[in-house]
């Protein structure tokens, strides 16, 4: 734990990073802008376990466990994304949120 | 001395995370992502999980980014801007965020934390040891499970990319030549 800081303040931090990865996510009209407000999103997450893990169960490691199989999981859900963004690229040229109804109905 | 470090890190991340939000030029974006995840790797060092830091650096700031920057580079001109949202949907995004934080940081002051000290570091070993065990408690058929998800990943990642254009121009060609 970090001296005269309190789990408290932490929180704040990570649900602030949360809310600006949301508000990114409902503003951004590119599908590679939303994958990194989703980037920011998975991060706050990540930091929420590793907090709780050293403050309030410090002799456990389920909250490292549980951070590194989100980060993995993050990597190849990033991974596909950018795949999925590159073959709907070829298909109709753009990666803007509008053009991309192929899976509309 | 680590109270005035966390106060930088969250500084950092907080004010490129609404650059990496709000900027108009994709790739800075990207440039500005990168700064938030290395600091999260420094509040990581910081509560002595260095190992978690460490796959922090090595896969987010290493790996995605480099990933999200070859598909930028691919699919957009290097001086493209990308269209801003109209005032109004920034207002509702903007409302809906911050009355989505107040619900949050009311629910996480009323609650009352117990926090325990402690300022000694995980070894790594005992991660590696109870990561591979199979006894009670142990994580080997995550771990199992998340390999055969990165697999599938690959694989999924390399068809769906390499796209239906290309394979139906080879089977053209294969026709062709017999």
């Amino acid at each position: 734990m970090i001296s005269g800081i309190s789990i408290y303040h932490i929180l704040t931090l990570t649900s602030i990073l949360f809310f600006i990865g949301v508000y990114g996510f409902i503003t951004r009209k590119n599908l590679i802008a939303i994958l990194i407000s989703i980037e920011l999103i998975l991060n706050a997450s990540v930091i929420n376990f590793v907090i709780f893990n050293t403050y309030l169960y410090p002799n456990r490691l389920e909250g490292v466990f549980f951070s590194i199989f989100i980060i993995a999981i993050a990597a190849a859900e990033s991974a596909l994304a950018v795949s999925i963004i590159v073959s709907f690229y070829r298909m109709i040229a753009s990666v803007a949120v509008k053009d991309t109804e192929t899976l509309k109905y | 001395m680590e109270q005035i470090i966390f106060y930088i890190l969250a500084a950092i991340i907080v004010i490129f995370a609404v650059a990496a939000v709000n900027s108009r030029k994709i790739l800075h974006a990207v440039i500005y992502l990168l700064f938030v995840l290395a600091s999260v790797a420094g509040i990581y060092f910081l509560v002595n999980y260095n190992f978690l830091a460490a796959l922090q650096l090595a896969i987010y700031a290493g790996g995605v980014i480099v990933l999200i920057i070859f598909s930028v580079m691919l699919t957009h001109n290097i001086d493209a801007q990308l269209e801003i949202a109209s005032l109004k949907s920034k207002l509702i995004a903007g409302a809906l965020s911050i009355g989505g934080m107040a619900v949050t940081l009311y629910a996480i002051y009323s609650y009352q934390f117990n926090s325990i000290e402690n300022h000694q570091a995980i070894e790594v070993s005992d991660i590696g040891l109870k990561l591979l065990s199979f006894e009670r408690g142990g994580y080997v058929l995550p771990f199992e499970v998340i390999s055969i998800l990165l697999l599938a990943i690959l694989i999924g990642a390399i068809v769906i990319a390499k796209g239906q254009h290309l394979i139906e121009q080879e089977h053209k060609q294969n026709q062709q030549k017999l």
